[in-house]
């Protein structure tokens, strides 16, 4: 069998693959470290990687001693392998390559434009708390499943 | 084909005994307990647990804001609203299992909420308050 490589064609595919992939969310990684989960998972969702880009990712594992007003610091055995696979894993599409300030998801224009339909206060509601509780409304956030058609608002 | 209840038991106990799911499990509360009562030199006070658990410590959290008072059931993380499991280990053997996980949320949430490192007698409280509440 003659091998057949086009690479002009496969790079329209894997765009047009990354566009579709992003119609129903951005999918976790099919490895993710166990201290990954347990460590970042602990207190938010454990985020696709996909949702920010390399450089955020780099300034939110530098400063995890100040991470968003807490103390998130992980010994540097844990979080040598996590800065690296989130550096492999960070987003590369054209929408997630512009840095979010203060390197916020919630604070992305791709986030904002999504969620511009639901009210600040309906964030506040003591069942969300918080625009990072994706898991609130999104109910396959945890594999990276953010299906418009699977949102519920709890009250 | 289903497998032979013999084999799903001999399966189960392989599971039990292997060294990588024992490993997690190298502490208890009690063994917690005796380490910070030892290092404070005094008896701890589940009384007294109980208070600093709920106290504010002239900040804007208390233990009880994320874990929940009393933490018998699902807390929820404050600021972003993630379920917590229960604290209490009688609700949640999982608890304080694990030596280093034990040390490092003990830091990393007092911290938050007390702006600095809980004491030895702190910590020895606040366990023995934990370990009383039974179902």
């Amino acid at each position: 069998m003659k091998k057949q490589m086009i690479p002009v064609p496969a790079a329209f595919v894997a765009a047009l693959m990354a566009s579709l992939a992003w119609a129903d969310g951005v999918p976790m990684p099919r490895t993710v470290p166990a201290a990954y989960t347990q460590e970042c998972g602990a207190c938010h969702l454990a985020f696709p990687p996909g949702l920010l880009p390399a450089a955020s990712w780099q300034r939110v594992m530098a400063g995890l001693g100040r991470h968003f007003g807490t103390d998130a610091s992980l010994d540097a055995g844990t979080a040598q392998p996590l800065r690296a696979w989130l550096q492999a894993n960070a987003g590369t599409y054209k929408r997630v390559r512009e840095e979010p300030p203060q390197d916020r998801i919630t604070q992305s224009n791709w986030f904002l434009r999504k969620h511009r339909e639901v009210a600040p206060d309906v964030f506040r509601r003591t069942s969300i708390k918080s625009a990072a509780n994706c898991a609130a409304c999104h109910g396959g956030a945890d594999q990276g499943n953010f299906s418009e058609h699977a949102v519920r608002i709890p009250k | 084909m289903k497998p032979a209840p013999a084999l799903a038991a001999a399966l189960i106990l392989l599971a039990a005994w292997h060294p990588l799911s024992a490993a997690a499990a190298d502490t208890s509360i009690a063994a917690q307990l005796a380490r910070w009562q030892g290092q404070a030199g005094a008896p701890a006070s589940a009384e007294r647990g109980q208070a600093f658990f709920e106290g504010r410590h002239g900040g804007d959290l208390s233990c009880s804001s994320c874990h929940g008072m009393p933490p018998t059931g699902p807390g929820k993380h404050a600021s972003t609203g993630k379920p917590i499991d229960p604290l209490a280990p009688a609700f949640n053997p999982a608890r304080f299992t694990d030596t280093a996980k034990v040390d490092k949320w003990f830091t990393r949430n007092c911290k938050d909420v007390l702006a600095r490192e809980c004491s030895a007698s702190e910590k020895a409280d606040v366990l023995a308050w934990l370990a009383s509440l039974k179902p």
